[in-house]
């Protein structure tokens, strides 16, 4: 294998961590409540100025832009919850469809009035440069925001199956009244996986804003990227979106390399309809 | 002393009646059985009692406080527990999962771990699979471990809807023995039980629900001798 190719993967694989870090939220949401979030997207987006304000005001790299878009993403993801999820979910599907979909809209026509449609980007050097490394060369943002992206995913999971939050999450998902027989409260528990769903989003957002544009629109392109990858590992699942995420981040760098850079989201829809057609719950999803 | 009152119940399920007129008391350390073929409102009953439906008439009183009207969470943290009709299961956690669930309404999280360790004492088929998932076990052990996971909150009333429906006779006795001793620990308890016999066996005091009200109370060896009883169960046949 040569060494070019090497990168392509390894590239490959650092940028599916982040596609499944922010869709890891965005299925957590889906399997919890069967709630699909349009916003989710924006929510990343919002994340993304945060980092560039983070950077214009204070300087200041990912060290201080990853926790402080994660709290504030948390914060609007709660908020998301109170003052409208929780009341378009007793209504029928269009009613969440159409009030997400606001919500995305808010969020990005917000952006344009206060930040302008020019595209932003952090320096190249915000996270140390490039390096090489067995003649692969590697660019620090990539990699830290790879890592940074692959642990918070883990540790999602993490959180779910081994705490006894997430067992509370889980309960909620599986069967809301029996849970209020444990004494649960539903939609408290439905609030905090808005907040740590729209957090690990403020996480990728921060992460993202150090190698890619930044504008208003960003999030479509983003969205995009999340259902595919939600629906290829099945929704509901974030070990599913984990391996979906990388298994897209490889494909569209592996096909970028070999075909051409025009080509690679066509191979990626191509292969994800290919395997939707054989598993319609995908990869990881329960039938 | 009195531990739970229904007085006047009424319960309606959009514009059908689920119960329209049930009064009861259950003193406390009492066994109290509410008889009644299928569809005569015992499931309605103690899913108002438990706050899972809301009543639309009547009250309920658990210790002196009124409680129709609070949802289930609030409920259950007020010490009712409720083992449901169909278990109501977190299929896809492990048994001790679904028991630690149980223990969520506890006010002091260190008694978690004692009371844990009670519930396996009781049934030694939770504590063998307690990393196996809910969805996985019998239809016995799903009884056990509903009937754990109320228990788990340490009620002081324990409400079980049908502890013997479905079940093979042997799992029927060993669940009514297990019964018997928490009732001698001095747990108070109120069932919904179609198997008039196994009921009255069991119970100090029984209610008779026909169509959603209560047609007939009285202690179960006066309501076991008691010809109308036969004669109210085999007209609803
Ligand atoms: N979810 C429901 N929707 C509509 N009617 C219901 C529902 N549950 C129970 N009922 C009705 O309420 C009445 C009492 O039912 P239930 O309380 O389940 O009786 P039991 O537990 O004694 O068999 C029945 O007429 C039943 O058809
Ligand atoms: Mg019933």
């Amino acid at each position: 294998m040569s060494a070019t190719l090497v990168q392509v993967i390894v590239g490959g694989l650092l940028l599916g961590a982040i596609y499944a870090l922010f869709s890891s939220g965005l299925t957590l949401i889906w399997g919890m409540m069967n709630v699909v979030n349009f916003a989710h997207g924006d929510f990343v987006m919002v994340a993304m100025y945060i980092a560039y304000v983070v950077y214009v005001l204070l300087g200041g790299g990912p060290l201080a832009s990853v926790p402080i878009a994660a709290v504030s993403l948390a914060t609007i993801g709660i908020l998301a919850y109170f003052l409208l999820v929780r009341h378009v979910m007793r209504g029928p599907m269009i009613a969440q469809i159409l009030g997400t979909f606001g919500l995305a809209l808010l969020l990005r026509y917000s952006m344009f009035g206060a930040a302008g449609a020019n595209f932003l980007s952090l320096p190249d050097n915000l996270v140390g440069g490039t390096y090489e490394i067995f003649g692969i060369r590697l660019q620090a943002s990539r990699v830290v925001a790879g890592i940074v992206a692959l642990l918070v995913t883990a540790g999602l999971h993490l959180l779910l199956t081994r705490t006894s939050l997430g067992s509370k999450m889980l309960a909620v998902s599986e069967d809301a009244t029996a849970a209020q027989l444990m004494g649960i409260r539903p939609d408290y528990m439905q609030a905090i996986a808005w907040g740590i769903a729209a957090g690990a989003t403020g996480i990728a957002g921060a992460l993202i804003a150090t190698f890619f544009y930044i504008s208003p629109t960003v999030g479509e392109t983003l969205a995009i990227i999340a259902f595919v990858t939600v629906a290829l590992g099945g929704f509901g699942s974030v070990p599913g979106a984990l391996v979906a995420g990388l298994l897209i981040g490889l494909i569209e760098s592996l096909s970028a390399y070999w075909i051409g850079g025009v080509w690679k989201d066509v191979v990626v829809y191509i292969l994800f309809i290919f395997v939707l057609w054989f598993r319609p719950q995908g990869l990881m999803g329960k039938s | 002393m009195t531990l739970l009152s229904i007085r006047n119940l009424e319960v309606h399920y959009g514009d059908l009646i689920g119960v329209a007129d049930v009064s009861l008391d259950v003193a406390e350390g009492e066994v109290v059985a509410l008889l009644g073929s299928n569809g005569a409102g015992k499931t309605t009953t103690l899913n108002a009692v438990a706050g899972l439906i809301p009543a639309s008439g009547g009250s309920i009183t658990f210790a002196g406080e009124r409680i129709d009207g609070k949802p289930a969470y609030a409920v259950v943290s007020r010490r009712i527990g409720l083992s449901p009709e169909g278990w109501r299961l977190f299929v896809g956690q492990s048994v001790e999962n679904n028991l630690m669930l149980g223990a969520t309404p506890l006010a002091d999280r260190s008694r978690a771990a004692p009371l844990l360790e009670r519930v396996y004492a009781i049934f030694p088929r939770l504590a063998e699979r307690r990393l196996q998932l809910a969805g996985t076990m019998s239809g016995g052990e799903r009884q056990m471990l509903a009937v754990g996971r109320a228990l788990m909150s340490d009620p002081r009333l324990l409400m079980l809807d049908e502890p013997s429906l479905g079940l093979a006779p042997a799992t029927v006795e060993i669940m009514y023995e297990t019964l018997e001793r928490l009732h001698g620990e001095g747990l108070t308890i109120l069932l919904a039980e179609q198997s008039v016999e196994l009921a009255l066996e069991f119970a100090d005091r029984a209610y008779v629900l026909q169509v959603g009200r209560t047609v007939m109370s009285g202690t179960a060896s006066d309501l076991a001798d008691d010809p109308e009883v036969q004669k109210v169960y085999l007209g609803m046949g």
